[in-house]
C-alpha cells in the first residue's frame, strides 16, 4: 500500500496523518507531536506507541568523509573504490540493531494488539495503514535467540516496510541508512580499516564474527560501541542499507563531492548490506567492506513466488534504522517506500 | 563418487534392506525380464531424451517443485498442468513462464491446462513424470492413478490424511516397486547434507544407543483464506484447505511430519503406539476450520524408546523447529536450516555440520529423481512417506481422542474422513453450524478408529 492509498482510506487516514505530523505539510518543529522537540539534536529513546517497547537513537552530525577504502588497505576488494569524498547531512541512527522485540510487533498483529494498553487501542487500534509480513515459513530465529537479539532473515523490502510502519506509528520518518550514511556512521571519524584501528584483533572487543560468535547472533550491545556510541557496527548481523548494490557505483563520484548519494533499488537483486556478521571472517567486517544479497539466500523457500518478506537462508542479515534531521514532506517520504517485486526464483 | 555409491550413502536404510545390492543394471535387467509391465524406466530415457512432466496441483509448492524439476540436468519439459481452480493454474503458469520463457522447457498449451476435480486424470497420461502437489487429501487417488499409468512420481508430503488413504498409497507403492517406477517424496531432510552427515554419525554410534527423542515444530502458523459469499461449502474448504482435516490432516501432519519422519529415519522403524494431548487456544475463529493449534504426543517404539513430539502454531510464542536425539553417550540436534550438532553428554563437541555451501535439498530431490530415471536406478520413497504420514495421523488420533492408540488399530481402521464424492456442490465431511463454527475434535468424545 503506498501513501496515496493510505490518504484515501478513511478512518485509518486520520490516525496516520495526525500521528505522522503530515497535516498541512508542517515541519515536525511546528507539528503537534508532543513527545519530541525538534531543536534538540541529541540522543533520545523512542517508544513504539501503545507498547512498552522502546529503542534508542544516537545523533550523527553532518560532515564530510572519505568513502571506500584506500588501495593499500589489507583484504580490500575492488568494489570499495575509488575512495571518494562524500557529504552527509545529519541524522539519528539506531544505537543498536533492530531486535525481535521491536520487529515482532510489526510482524504479528496479534502481538501488537496484546502489547497495546486499552486506551491506546481505543485511540488508534492496531495500525493497518501498512501491510505486514506473511507469517514466516520457518523459525526465523533459527534457534539463535529472540528477546534482545537482532531480528534476522528479513528482505530489504521487509526491513524498509518495518520503517514505513514505524513512521506511521511514531510520526517520525524512519528509514534504512544509505550505504554512504552507514559507512560514515560506522567510521565515526576514523580512517582505518575498522573504526578502532587496522588490526582485526580488536574485534575481540568490538565485533561478533565467525571466530568469536560460536555460530550465532548475540544480544545487541554486548560489545563496545564505536566513537559515536553505535554498537555492533562491526559484525553480529550484516545490516541492510537503502541501496541497490552496484560494484561500480563509486566511479561517478571520483571527481565530485556528492551529498547523500543513494542508488535507489529497481531490481530484486542485489541490495547492499554493511558491517558483516557473526558468520563472516574479520575482513568482511571492515568499515568499507560491502556485501550484497543473493538468490541463494532464499533457496529453502519452497514456494513460488518466493516470499517478498523473508529469506530462509540469511540468518546473518538484520538492520538498524535512521531518521534524517530534516523530515521530508509526505510526498518526499512516499518516494522512499518501495513496492514489492515478485520473486519467481533465480 | 559413482551414482550407486552416492545413492547408498543417501539412503542407508534402503541399502540395508538390499534395495541396491548388486549393480543397478543387473537389478533392473533381472526384474524387467520377469515383469509383465511394459513400463521400463531403464530403457526409455537416455541422456538425450526429453522427459515430459505434468504438474498436478498448481499452488506455491507445486509451482516451486515444477521449477525445480525443470532445473535438473538434461532435457526436461513441462507439458501439462492441472488444478481444481483456474486462477491458481494461471498464477502458476505466469510464474513458470517468467522463469522459463523458452518453450524447450515449458510448453503447456491451452488444451493441456486442465481444471476441476478430475483434471489430474487428463494431465497424467501426457507425461513421463508427474508432480503431485495438491492438498494432501487427494494424494492417494492421484498417486494410485499415476502408478497405474506407469509414471515416475514426485509427490509432496504428507501422502494422505487418513488411514484408508495411507493403505491405498502403500498398495500402490508395491505396484510402483514392481514396475520399477521412481517415487520421490518431498521429505527433503532425507536429501539434505546436514541430516545425511549427522545421521551417519548417529548410526556410527557417536551418541551410543538412543534412549529418547524430541521433535518440535513451533511457529506462528500459516495463511487464512477468508470465505467469499459466492462460494459453496466445498469451494470454501478447498480454498482454505489448511484448516480442514480431510484436505490437510492438521498441522501435526502437514508440517510436523518433517520432524516425525526424521525420528522414524534414525530409529529405522515406526512407533507401536501413541498418547497425547492437544487443542485450540488461539486458532479458534470461524476462519480456522476444525484443526488444533497445538499437539503434544508421546510415541513409543517397539524397543521402548519414547519420542516426545511437540507442534504449535501460536504467534508470539517460542519458535523452534528441530529434532533432538539423546543416547547413552551423547546427544544430537538437527534442524532444517542446516544445523547438525553432535556432542557428548557433557556438551563436548563430536561433530558440528557447516552447512553454508550445502546444496538446496528441495533441488536435490529433483536432481536425484531425474538422474535415477535417466540412469535406470530406482528410488522409491513411497513406503517411508506413507508410514511417516501414518505416524503423524497416529499422533493426531491420540490428541483428538485422548486415548492410547495402537499403530495396528490406527492403520487398519475403516474410518475414512474423506468426502464420498468430489464436486463443488457435494457435501463436505464436516459442516459449519448456524453460527459458522465447525465441530472441533474433543478428547474423550471424538472417535478416531
Amino acid at each position: 500500500m503506498n501513501l496515496h492509498k493510505v490518504i484515501t482510506s478513511g478512518a485509518v487516514t486520520v490516525f496516520f496523518l495526525v500521528a505522522a505530523g503530515f497535516t498541512n505539510k508542517q515541519s515536525p518543529a511546528n507539528s503537534t507531536i508532543p513527545s519530541f522537540q525538534e531543536d534538540k539534536f541529541e540522543a533520545y529513546r523512542e517508544t513504539i506507541p501503545g507498547t512498552k517497547i522502546t529503542f534508542e537513537l544516537v545523533p550523527v552530525k553532518g560532515g564530510e568523509f572519505m568513502m571506500g577504502s584506500p588501495a593499500t588497505e589489507a583484504k580490500r576488494k575492488p568494489d570499495e573504490g575509488p575512495q571518494h569524498k562524500i557529504k552527509i547531512e545529519p541524522f539519528w541512527m539506531g544505537k543498536y540493531e533492530v531486535t525481535w522485540d521491536e520487529f515482532e510487533i510489526f510482524v504479528y498483529k496479534e502481538i501488537e494488539k496484546q502489547s497495546m494498553n486499552a486506551s491506546s487501542m481505543a485511540a488508534t487500534g492496531p495500525s493497518d495503514a501498512v501491510s505486514r509480513p506473511s507469517p514466516p515459513y520457518l523459525d526465523m530465529t533459527f534457534g539463535m535467540g529472540k528477546s534482545g537479539f537482532p531480528a534476522i532473515n528479513m528482505t530489504q523490502f521487509g526491513a524498509l516496510t518495518y520503517c514505513k510502519w514505524l513512521t506511521a506509528k511514531t510520526g517520525h520518518f524512519y528509514r534504512l541508512p544509505t550505504e554512504a550514511e552507514w559507512e560514515y556512521a560506522c567510521r565515526a571519524g576514523s580512517t582505518t580499516a575498522y573504526s578502532f584501528g587496522d588490526d582485526p584483533a580488536g574485534l575481540e572487543e568490538y565485533g561478533w564474527n565467525f571466530n568469536n560468535s560460536n555460530a550465532g547472533t548475540k544480544k545487541v550491545g554486548s560489545k563496545k560501541p564505536n566513537a559515536w556510541g553505535l554498537y555492533d557496527m562491526h559484525g553480529n548481523v550484516a545490516e541492510w542499507t537503502l541501496d541497490q548494490y552496484d560494484p561500480n557505483f563509486y566511479a561517478q563520484f571520483a571527481k565530485t563531492t556528492a551529498t547523500n548519494p543513494w542508488l535507489k533499488p529497481t531490481k530484486l537483486y542485489a541490495h547492499s548490506l554493511r558491517g558483516g556478521s557473526w558468520d563472516d571472517d574479520p575482513d568482511a567486517l571492515r568499515s568499507a567492506a560491502r556485501q550484497f544479497s543473493k538468490p541463494v539466500w532464499k533457496q529453502r523457500d519452497p514456494q513460488i513466488p518466493k516470499s517478498q518478506w523473508w529469506f530462509t537462508d540469511a540468518s546473518f542479515v538484520g538492520f538498524r534504522v535512521v531518521r534524517p534531521v530534516k523530515q521530508p514532506s509526505a510526498e518526499e517520504i512516499a518516494k522512499y517506500w518501495s513496492e514489492p517485486i515478485k520473486d519467481y526464483g533465480s | 563418487m559413482s551414482e550407486e555409491k552416492d545413492l547408498n550413502t543417501t539412503f542407508p536404510h534402503l541399502s540395508r534392506r538390499g534395495f541396491f545390492k548388486g549393480s543397478a543394471a543387473l537389478l533392473g535387467g533381472a526384474l524387467m525380464s520377469q515383469l509383465p509391465f511394459e513400463t521400463n524406466a531403464y530403457a526409455r530415457y537416455g541422456a538425450d531424451d526429453t522427459i515430459k512432466v505434468a504438474l498436478i496441483g498448481c499452488g506455491g509448492r507445486g509451482t516451486g517443485a515444477a521449477i525445480q524439476a525443470l532445473s535438473t540436468q538434461g532435457k526436461v519439459k513441462l507439458v501439462a498442468m492441472a488444478d481444481a481452480f483456474r486462477d491458481r493454474l494461471d498464477e502458476s503458469f505466469t510464474a513458470i513462464s517468467t522463469k522459463f520463457p523458452d518453450k524447450s522447457r515449458f510448453d503447456v498449451s491451452e488444451k493441456n491446462k486442465f481444471v476441476g476435480f478430475d483434471a489430474y486424470k487428463k494431465a497424467i497420461p501426457l507425461a513421463d513424470v508427474v508432480i503431485l502437489a495438491t492438498p494432501p487429501g487427494f494424494r492417494p487417488i492421484h498417486f494410485e492413478e499415476a502408478v497405474n499409468a506407469g509414471k515416475h512420481i514426485f509427490m509432496e508430503k504428507p501422502v494422505a490424511t487418513d488411514a484408508p488413504g495411507v493403505r491405498k498409497v502403500l498398495a500402490a507403492a508395491e505396484i510402483a516397486k514392481k514396475k520399477n517406477l521412481n517415487v520421490v517424496v518431498g521429505l527433503q531432510r532425507r536429501y539434505q547434507n546436514a541430516y545425511l552427515e549427522t545421521i551417519k554419525r548417529i548410526n556410527d554410534g557417536s551418541i551410543g544407543d538412543i534412549t529418547s527423542a524430541q521433535a518440535y515444530w513451533h511457529n506462528a502458523g500459516v495463511w487464512v483464506r477468508p470465505r467469499k459469499p459466492e462460494q459453496t461449502e466445498m469451494e470454501y474448504q478447498m480454498r482454505n484447505w489448511y484448516y480442514f482435516n480431510w484436505l490437510c490432516g492438521d498441522h501435526i501432519l502437514e508440517q510436523h511430519i518433517h520432524n516425525i519422519d526424521v525420528v522414524n529415519w534414525v530409529k529405522d522403524g515406526y512407533p507401536v503406539s501413541a498418547q497425547g494431548m492437544g487443542g485450540r487456544q488461539v486458532r479458534n475463529g470461524k476462519d480456522h476450520g476444525e484443526i488444533y493449534d497445538h499437539h503434544y504426543v508421546e510415541f513409543t517404539y517397539a524397543d521402548g524408546t519414547i519420542f516426545n513430539s511437540q507442534c504449535r502454531h501460536q504467534p508470539g510464542t517460542m519458535n523452534r523447529v528441530e529434532e533432538v536425539f539423546v543416547g547413552t553417550k551423547g546427544r544430537a540436534t538437527l534442524s532444517g536450516d542446516g544445523k547438525g550438532i553432535v556432542t557428548d553428554l557433557k556438551g563436548g563437541s563430536i561433530y558440528n555440520h557447516r552447512s553454508k555451501n550445502d546444496p538446496d535439498p528441495y533441488q536435490t530431490e529433483h536432481d536425484k529423481l531425474f538422474a535415477a530415471i535417466r540412469s535406470g536406478n530406482v528410488i522409491n520413497n513411497a513406503e517411508y512417506g506413507a508410514k511417516s504420514t501414518m505416524t503423524a495421523i497416529l499422533g493426531r488420533n491420540a490428541t483428538y481422542s485422548g486415548q492410547v492408540i495402537k499403530w495396528d488399530d490406527a492403520l487398519n481402521t475403516q474410518l475414512s474422513i474423506m468426502p464420498e464424492k468430489f464436486a463443488w456442490d457435494a457435501p463436505t465431511p464436516t459442516k459449519p453450524d448456524a453460527n459458522g463454527n465447525y465441530p472441533i475434535p474433543t478428547p474423550g468424545v471424538t472417535r478416531v478408529i
